[in-house]
């Protein structure tokens, strides 16, 4: 909401309060200010000046060199090219843009030469000076802004055109619609700097006649149209309407347009209630239906579009048709013309909801809707309305009708809260007397007569006690609201078991050297296209967005793969020679009815710990990191089993990572054909870690283990064996032959090559052996070690290395 | 034999003064005092002497023997210091060469400054809660005192996944699922992610983080709202933060705030990053609205709270100067890497 500051004269007084200072105390109590600002700001050293004589450029057809008074001692001569600048513009008085004067738009204008001609300045167009022609509708479109002759000469151009303005612009919360006007911010205004507040009472002549001899008003939905008043205007002389209403619609920042839709605008902006102009003469039967359309009906607004209404929606019509979406917008069918003579304002209250969602739904939110749509105060309609018949008296721009129509289903009475200071008090942390309360809630006309709190009308937002403790404590003042830092039941605060769990498993991935990177939820269906997951696979089913940004954006991810796939990639588009990254992301797995994901039910949500590398670890390296996170997180019983189905993966580098019985996770070397669709040549390691299985798989703390008091026997031991033989079975072999001395077995070394028959490998092991009771003999370490080579043998056809 | 004793001295000692090893230093060792050295033979000559001599003899032979052994430790440690001057000397490295580097991954800044806020809080006796971010629109809205056809909801542009299931706009419906479950007194912080429909550009991005917090108990009073909350502050950007409440609206408070932090940069002053108001807006505040605490079967005459919700993005943009938002989802190294 703009508020031009002088228009807060009409009802207090500001004196002595700068711009600055406004904006400050507004925003404290309440009123939130975004910017006060000068609405001349941009125009400096720019006069009016009176065209003295018009000659001819020498040099030039279409340039002339005009002599001008600007209030100066001597003439100024401008080298003009504007067409409408000739012999008889002498008399003429016009903006003149002086030598170092400035521009809307950062123009800056100096004296210089049009030809050989020395031109002092530059003469304006209303464009030029940031206006619009609804500003000086006298004035051409095309050429010098020629002012009325009453115009004073050699004054500043800002004075003249209503630019000496400072505007500020409110953030009006949607609770407060009342502050959507110059009437409600003057009475907040009055109220934060106490000033006197008073808004006189519209009067109107009228010329006689009888309204009801006009029209007749019928309101078929109560419900939706708890009140809807009219006034009917004759003998209206459409025209511009005056300076002074044309500038303070300009600085609110609305379009001056003609007297009576200027008047319906002002009136709107002053009091907060939105008012309609019907041209009388278009309303067959004299006849105003307010009720729902028909199926088919639809209405050209006064925007040119044409539109369908429906039967959520309410329509205000004439005897056969729609005339208005009610709340929203006006029909071109009954549009005030030049040709108008008689009008009738509507000013009514219309269900805010049902103006919100019309609106939403015709994808036309207006200065109307706005205000409807937060629910407006049924008792403002007739003083509007009485105040834009004053208007036009006032303007000369038409006779007022005698009589109203007033169709009235609201409840008008006014509504009451028990005043209660000390349970303010209590839910404030104050210690304000009752007195101070009620001197506080007076000064935004709330009454407090004994226990009772009558409510204003056009506090609609005002239901119970806390909001009347809102407004005592913004008029006291927030910031003097005492601070304390504790009350009630200590509570114990922490990280839940669970929570602790997941940012050990984080830490562990920081500690190896993978940053932590975050990704959208949300990704495109094609995604599951570039991880390779064939149409029909079943975890493509996604819960679906309606209405998506775009379909980059349009489902909820079931894998956190592509997304840490696109962070790699964007890293190595980028030229980074290697990123490790790893995110703690949120998957979404939708209920599925049908195959489809079921919309009603909210997914079920995991997280998981996704992985990935390239350019800088093996992949048994990224391995190792792995069972480092394993290890503490004191998830026990690991077997990594061979995937060769995985689709995303390297058939060959890929596996299953199972806790006991349970699947706990996915890694391995990226499909390559995976890796070329995100900009891979080399490899890429990754892993998804199922937290949920982490945590259920993980053991319990472990006790305190002695230190071994006796030293230990280490072995080593090389075998050939054939190249199938996975390491994990005969390390499993191993440490069952050697039983319960064996401490641990560490494959060391692999290779194959010279020395090596073809399809055979050579692994070698460091075995360590240690009795916790005895020193262990020499004799006792090697049957173990021949245990263990025979039983490699046995279930491997493993030979010692010679 | 007084003379004889002190030229040995003498000599032994000009001899060990040229000495530059240890072997050189044992070599005098033995001359003088080996088996056959020349005090040796002196002290074997020893029983030749007269009975009444012998003392005063052995006596000075003793002393010269004592002062050719501290003569002789004296500069084995000199030769000793010699020799550990020039092996440290060769050993000397180029310290301004660089370390080996270590690789230790980095937080993400968004995480790094959530950790910190949790942790502000989790001092303060705050727990963490979670909640679903697919939402049912109960809980992201209409528990919230914003029904259908509130106005509210156009200004939160809500990605639906059907008429009930919203991606949730706030963190603020974790407020109800707590409150559903838990009995007074609860104290928490909810983080989460939360989408709206701001197409991507600088300073928009359709997801983000918030922290709600929720106090409930007895006897809660906006007072204690406005100490938390400046604490907090305090904590999070220095001790001499100064901040200030300013009324505002939210359908599930009242009454409702915006707590804004002087600007860091200008106190006050005015400038860009504050936009010239002098303030930066940090987070929305107030004490929960009796009609949520109602729809939680928590009885508002008995119970009070009060309720915030902070911009994460926000707070760390300010904290770190980033300028865009679209960094936090793009995870280039050279990003994380600073923080």
């Amino acid at each position: 909401m703009k508020l031009p500051l002088s228009w807060l004269k009409d009802y207090t007084d500001l004196a002595g309060v700068s711009p600055k200072e406004y904006d400050a105390k507004m925003t404290m109590s309440g009123s939130k200010v975004e910017s006060v600002d000068y609405l001349g700001e941009e125009i400096q050293n720019v006069v009016t000046g009176k065209v003295l004589s018009v000659e001819p450029h020498p040099d030039s057809d279409h340039l002339v060199i005009c002599q001008l008074d600007a209030g100066q001692a001597e003439p100024l001569q401008i080298v003009t090219g504007a067409p409408n600048v000739t012999k008889a513009s002498v008399g003429e008085i016009c903006p003149v843009a002086l030598h170092g004067s400035t521009l809307p738009g950062g123009v800056k204008i100096k004296k210089g030469k049009l030809r050989g001609v020395v031109s002092n300045g530059m003469m304006c167009s209303f464009q030029e000076l940031g206006l619009d022609h609804g500003c000086v509708p006298y004035a051409c479109d095309n050429g010098i802004l020629f002012l009325p002759q009453d115009t004073p000469v050699g004054v500043d151009i800002k004075g003249v055109l209503g630019l000496d303005e400072y505007v500020a612009d409110f953030e009006i919360t949607s609770n407060r619609p009342d502050c959507l006007s110059v009437i409600g911010l003057a009475r907040e205004t009055a109220a934060t700097f106490q000033r006197p507040f008073s808004v006189k009472d519209p009067a109107v002549k009228g010329c006689g006649g009888d309204i009801r001899d006009y029209v007749s008003v019928r309101v078929d939905e109560p419900a939706l149209c708890p009140r809807y008043t009219a006034k009917i205007v004759k003998n209206i002389k459409i025209e511009p309407a005056p300076a002074w209403m044309r500038e303070r619609l300009f600085a609110a920042g609305v379009r001056p347009i003609n007297n009576i839709v200027d008047i319906t605008n002002y009136v709107m902006l002053e009091y907060g209630q939105p008012m309609h102009a019907f041209d009388y003469a278009c309303l067959s039967d004299g006849q105003i239906v307010v009720r729902r359309p028909q199926p088919g009906e639809s209405i050209q607004t006064l925007d040119g579009q044409d539109r369908a209404i429906t039967g959520e929606m309410l329509a205000i019509c004439d005897g056969q048709k729609p005339v208005a979406v009610a709340g929203v917008m006006g029909g071109a069918n009954s549009e005030i013309t030049d040709a108008t003579k008689t009008v009738v304002f509507e000013s009514a209250c219309f269900h805010g909801a049902t103006v919100r969602l019309t609106a939403k739904a015709l994808g036309m939110r207006t200065e109307a809707s706005g205000r409807f749509e937060k629910g407006l105060d049924p008792s403002l309609t007739v003083p509007a309305l009485l105040r834009a018949c004053e208007l036009v008296e006032e303007l000369g721009a038409g006779e007022v009708i005698d009589g109203i129509v007033d169709v009235c289903a609201a409840d008008l009475s006014p509504k009451t809260l028990p005043f209660a200071p000390d349970k303010m008090n209590a839910l404030l942390g104050t210690d304000l007397p009752a007195g101070e309360q009620k001197q506080l809630l007076e000064r935004l006309a709330f009454q407090v007569e004994g226990d009772t709190v009558v409510i204003p009308s056009f506090r609609t937002d005002v239901a119970r006690m806390c909001d009347l403790a809102e407004e005592v404590a913004r008029m006291y003042g927030y910031d003097k609201i005492p601070v304390r830092l504790y009350a009630g039941e200590t509570t114990q605060g922490g990280l839940s078991p669970r929570q602790q769990f997941e940012r050990a498993a984080s830490s562990v991935c920081l500690a190896a050297g993978f940053d932590e990177s975050m990704s959208h939820s949300f990704i495109s269906p094609k995604a599951y296209d570039a991880i390779g997951w064939p149409a029909g696979d079943p975890r493509r089913v996604s819960t679906t967005i309606l209405n998506p940004l775009g379909e980059d954006f349009s489902v909820m991810r079931t894998t956190v793969l592509p997304s840490l796939l696109d962070s790699l990639a964007h890293n190595h588009a980028h030229r980074n020679p290697a990123a490790s990254l790893f995110e703690m992301g949120t998957i979404y797995t939708p209920v599925v009815q049908d195959g489809k994901a079921d919309p009603d039910q909210l997914p079920h949500e995991q997280k998981i710990l996704a992985l990935g590398s390239y350019g800088r670890l093996s992949f048994f390296q990224f391995k190792g990191v792995l069972e480092a996170v394993f290890r503490q997180l004191r998830v026990e019983n690991l077997s990594f089993v061979a995937d060769t189905q995985n689709p995303s993966y390297h058939p060959g580098r890929c596996a299953q990572i199972y806790a006991g019985d349970t699947l706990a996770g996915t890694f391995g070397a990226v499909h390559p054909l995976v890796a070329q669709k995100y900009g891979f040549a080399g490899e890429v390691l990754a892993a998804e870690l199922t937290m949920d299985a982490l945590w259920d798989c993980k053991s319990p703390e472990k006790l305190y283990q002695p230190l071994p008091k006796f030293p230990a026997s280490t072995r080593d031991l090389a075998i050939v064996v054939d190249d199938a033989v996975p390491a994990a079975a005969m390390q499993q072999t191993i440490a069952q032959a050697c039983g319960a001395i064996l401490e641990s077995v560490r494959l060391f070394d692999v290779y194959k090559g010279k020395g090596i028959a073809e399809g055979k490998k050579s692994v070698a092991y460091s075995i360590s052996l240690r009795a916790a009771d005895r020193t262990l003999k020499d004799e006792e370490c090697d049957a173990a070690m021949q245990k263990a080579l025979a039983a490699l043998a046995q279930a491997h056809g493993a030979a010692l290395r010679s | 034999m007084k003379e004889q004793l002190a030229a040995i001295l003498a000599t032994a000692q000009k001899e060990l003064r040229e000495t530059q090893t240890a072997r050189d230093l044992d070599a005098v060792r033995v001359k003088y005092l080996g088996k056959k050295g020349e005090l040796t033979a002196i002290l074997k000559g020893m029983k030749d002497l007269s009975p009444e001599e012998r003392p005063a003899v052995g006596q000075m032979v003793n002393e010269t023997r004592a002062q050719l052994e501290a003569a002789l430790e004296a500069q084995g440690e000199h030769l000793a210091q010699l020799a550990l001057d020039e092996k440290l000397k060769t050993e000397a490295l180029d310290v301004t060469m660089p370390g080996e580097p270590v690789l230790l991954g980095h937080k993400h800044p968004l995480t790094l400054v959530l950790d910190e806020i949790k942790d502000i809080f989790i001092g303060l006796g705050f727990q963490i809660a979670e909640g679903p971010e697919v939402e049912l629109d109960y809980y992201n809205f209409e528990a919230l005192n914003i029904p259908k056809d509130h106005p509210a909801r156009d200004t939160q542009d809500t990605f639906y996944v059907s008429d009930n299931v919203v991606l949730r706009t706030q963190t603020s419906g974790i407020q109800i699922r707590v409150m559903e479950k838990t009995k007074p007194p609860i104290r928490m912080i909810a983080p989460g992610r939360v989408f709206r429909s701001d197409a991507v550009d600088a300073t928009h991005s359709p997801l983000f983080h918030q922290i709600e917090g929720l106090v409930v108990d007895k006897g809660i009073a906006m007072s204690d709202l406005k100490g938390i909350l400046e604490l907090f502050a305090k904590r999070l950007y220095g001790d001499d933060t100064v901040v200030r409440f300013r009324p505002h609206h939210f359908p599930f408070t009242e009454p409702s705030a915006e707590m804004d932090i002087q600007c860091y940069q200008c106190h006050g002053a005015g400038c860009r990053l504050c936009k010239g108001e002098g303030w930066i807006e940090i987070l929305g505040c107030g004490m929960v609205h009796p009609k949520v605490l109602e729809v939680c079967g928590i009885d508002p005459e008995v119970y009070s709270g009060y309720a915030f919700g902070i911009g994460l993005e926000r707070t760390v943009m300010g904290r770190f100067k980033i300028d865009d938002i679209r960094l936090f989802y793009e995870n280039d190294v050279r990003f994380l890497h600073q923080f």
